[in-house]
């Protein structure tokens, strides 16, 4: 699932009838999960908003973290070959 | 007869577009992305169009106003590579610690969200809810910027 700072609104917007993707969206505007996550980008440069840093997690059934990628740099993130080699793990 | 010293404009459009092109066209695809080389194949071809404008523009012919445009102008191009370096490699660094985010090994914690659908979610459910007939094998969570 992406988790974002946009509401449902623009979610739908966005990422379903622009982008076209099918997976599931949750909005998180307060930060509340972004935040216990430790994922805030205060006052981020370009959108001079507090919103998600990129990171990705594989969670197995139990909730344990398998693999995540919090990267350092703001243009690599996971690729999904990557995301996909980690999936193989699961149980 | 004063001839256009094409090199010089060519060389200075085509640096203005190797930067612009990250941004609008080379950023969406990871292996152009995560290292600029496509950017950096253009940036090649503008600063060999703007050495051979410079070289003729310092003609002992020519005049010192040529000779100021066009060195201007192959400092800008200089100028444009800097700032896609800096912006990726510099500006890109530029994120929060999150140290405290959950390692490999821990429990991810719980969260209640809203998704797309106005539907309240929770990762319990995530978790535990059957997709197809069958046990989910797993989640993948990708937090990600948003469009605000």
């Amino acid at each position: 699932m992406g988790i974002s700072v946009d509401t449902p609104e623009q979610t739908r917007e966005y990422m379903l009838q622009k982008a076209g993707y099918t997976f599931t969206f949750l909005s998180d505007p307060k930060l509340e999960t972004i935040g216990r996550y430790d994922l805030i980008h205060v006052k981020e440069l370009a959108s001079g908003k507090d919103i998600s840093r990129p990171a990705e997690f594989l969670l197995d059934p139990s909730g344990t973290v398998r693999w995540r990628m919090v990267t350092e740099n703001f243009f690599v993130i996971a690729r999904p070959e990557q995301v996909l080699e980690a999936a193989k793990t699961l149980p | 007869m004063k001839r256009l010293n094409w090199q010089i404009w060519a060389g200075f459009l085509l640096s203005l577009f190797a930067v612009l092109s990250y941004g609008f066209l080379f950023v969406r695809w990871p292996i152009t992305r995560e290292f600029p080389w496509a950017n950096l194949i253009l940036f090649a071809i503008a600063f060999v169009l703007l050495f051979f404008g410079l070289r003729r523009a310092f003609k002992p012919d020519k005049r010192i106003v040529a000779k100021i445009f066009s060195s201007l102008a192959a400092a800008f191009g200089v100028l444009l590579l800097a700032g896609l370096l800096f912006l990726i490699y510099v500006m890109g660094s530029w994120l929060p610690r999150s140290a405290a985010a959950p390692q490999v090994g821990q429990k991810a914690p719980a969260f209640t969200l809203t998704d797309s659908n106005d539907k309240t979610v929770t990762l319990a459910q995530l978790l535990t809810e059957p997709i197809d007939n069958k046990p989910p094998k797993g989640v993948l969570l990708i937090f990600y910027r948003g469009y605000w």
